[in-house]
């Protein structure tokens, strides 16, 4: 166990830049510290939603909706939480939101309930919202709380977005069902099967690592 | 799902639809704990126990409680504490009874609440509509598939502590692409048996 492996980010409080106001905390979650791409949180349904880009839409926007609301009710009660048993009273209040989701979800969408089947309710237990519960909510205000929740929650919808174009695109030769690719492209399976999820989002996060590589290159960070 | 053997369920979890390789689940603790096969056994151990356990209990519950009141809707709140409760139980019991054991799984065990293999387990039980001993059988291959997974990947991972991997590729994207091409090696099962 020497290099720290621990499971999730309730654990391993991401980097202590958090500090910023506004803008500062929302780069900081959409982009430096995005919660799929550089804490490797959520990595889960970021796989197994994405065979689609309007599955991973709708995932994107179940996963904003509960780490704001989640951020705003832990933040409201962050004084009222006995320090020992914030966790648990943590995973009850995100559980009542991904269960509100859930609910609406079977109530206007019932294809879409049906397609991510126990992906909505493993939202609970995506190391994301418990991570910025635990590391942000906990301390700050809840208009900053906010704001951290939208941008972990957007920066987690856009590389879902990105896996489930690339991955709706090679493998159905679609995107939101719209045919793009012309008649002669082989469709292939295999990105839509699961190996084709694990190997996109691998080559996305060395992707990412080559972005950021440069950009801490350059003095005085440009971007 | 009457008709099927818990047997049939039981490979099936193991090879054909692994919980890890097929169905995305638990790839936190798979991504942090598969550097050392030491760490990767006791976390699998553990993660074989505590499924079928809690499996077992949730269908108790879920049956029991949950569908004669007609809170289905709670499932997933009434779930996690299950696993959570359970988790801290079999910890505080392992502490007072067996040192060794403890010292052995103890640490690990903690770790298995935010495991979402486990939660997930329990809502493919209710989706798929199985019957107890299948949940049993279901529970218990699905960790079995879960541990057999992260064994492989520790393996797969010290050999290649001699490789010489691309900078960009280094630490979690290559772990990402092998275990693609481990999750189409494991897609040859698919056939022998089938579930969902």
């Amino acid at each position: 166990m020497s290099d720290a492996p621990v499971a999730c980010g309730a654990c391993e409080p991401p980097g202590g830049l958090c500090g910023g106001k506004g803008l500062a905390t929302f780069k900081e979650g959409f982009w430096t510290n995005n919660p799929v791409n550089v804490q490797m949180l959520g990595i889960c349904s970021a796989l197994a939603v994405t065979g689609k880009l309007e599955n991973s839409l709708v995932m994107g926007v179940a996963l904003i909706f509960v780490c704001v609301g989640s951020n705003l009710f832990i933040s409201l009660l962050r004084k009222a939480i006995p320090r020992k048993i914030r966790m648990i009273a943590e995973v009850a209040i995100i559980a009542t939101f991904v269960i509100l989701f859930d609910q609406l979800l079977r109530a206007f969408y019932w294809d879409m309930s049906k397609q991510l089947g126990p992906y909505v309710g493993l939202i609970i237990t995506n190391c994301i919202v418990m991570g910025r519960a635990e590391a942000f909510a906990m301390q700050k205000a809840p208009v900053v709380s906010v704001v951290d929740g939208l941008a972990n929650g957007l920066g987690y919808a856009v590389v879902l977005a990105a896996i489930g174009i690339l991955r709706e695109l090679l493998g159905f030769g679609t995107i939101l069902n719209l045919t793009v690719l012309p008649d002669w492209y082989p469709k292939n399976q295999l990105m839509v099967l699961a190996p084709g999820a694990f190997i996109v989002l691998g080559f996305i996060i060395a992707l990412f690592n080559v972005m950021n590589a440069k950009r801490d290159a350059k003095p005085a960070g440009g971007n | 799902m009457e008709d099927i053997s818990p047997w049939a369920i039981l490979f099936a979890a193991i090879f054909t639809s692994n919980i890890l390789l097929a169905n995305f689940l638990g790839m936190c603790s798979f991504l942090a704990c598969s550097k050392q096969i030491n760490t990767s056994l006791g976390l699998g151990a553990a993660v074989i126990f505590v499924m079928t356990a809690t499996t077992a209990i949730n269908y108790g519950v879920y049956h029991g409680l949950l569908v004669p009141n007609g809170l289905k809707h709670l499932q997933f709140i009434v779930f996690i504490a299950v696993i959570a409760a359970f988790v801290q139980f079999v910890e505080m019991f392992v502490e007072r009874f067996s040192q060794g054991l403890y010292h052995a799984l103890g640490i690990f065990l903690p770790l298995i609440t935010v495991n979402c293999a486990i939660l997930g387990a329990a809502l493919f039980m209710v989706i798929r509509e199985y019957t107890f001993i299948q949940s049993i059988g279901f529970g218990f291959g699905a960790g079995v598939g879960w541990a057999l997974a992260i064994l492989l990947m520790a393996g797969l991972r010290k050999k290649m502590g001699y490789s010489d991997i691309p900078k960009s590729f280094q630490g979690v994207s290559i772990v990402m692409i092998i275990t693609g091409i481990m999750a189409m090696a494991f897609m040859g099962f698919a056939g022998m048996v089938r579930i969902q």
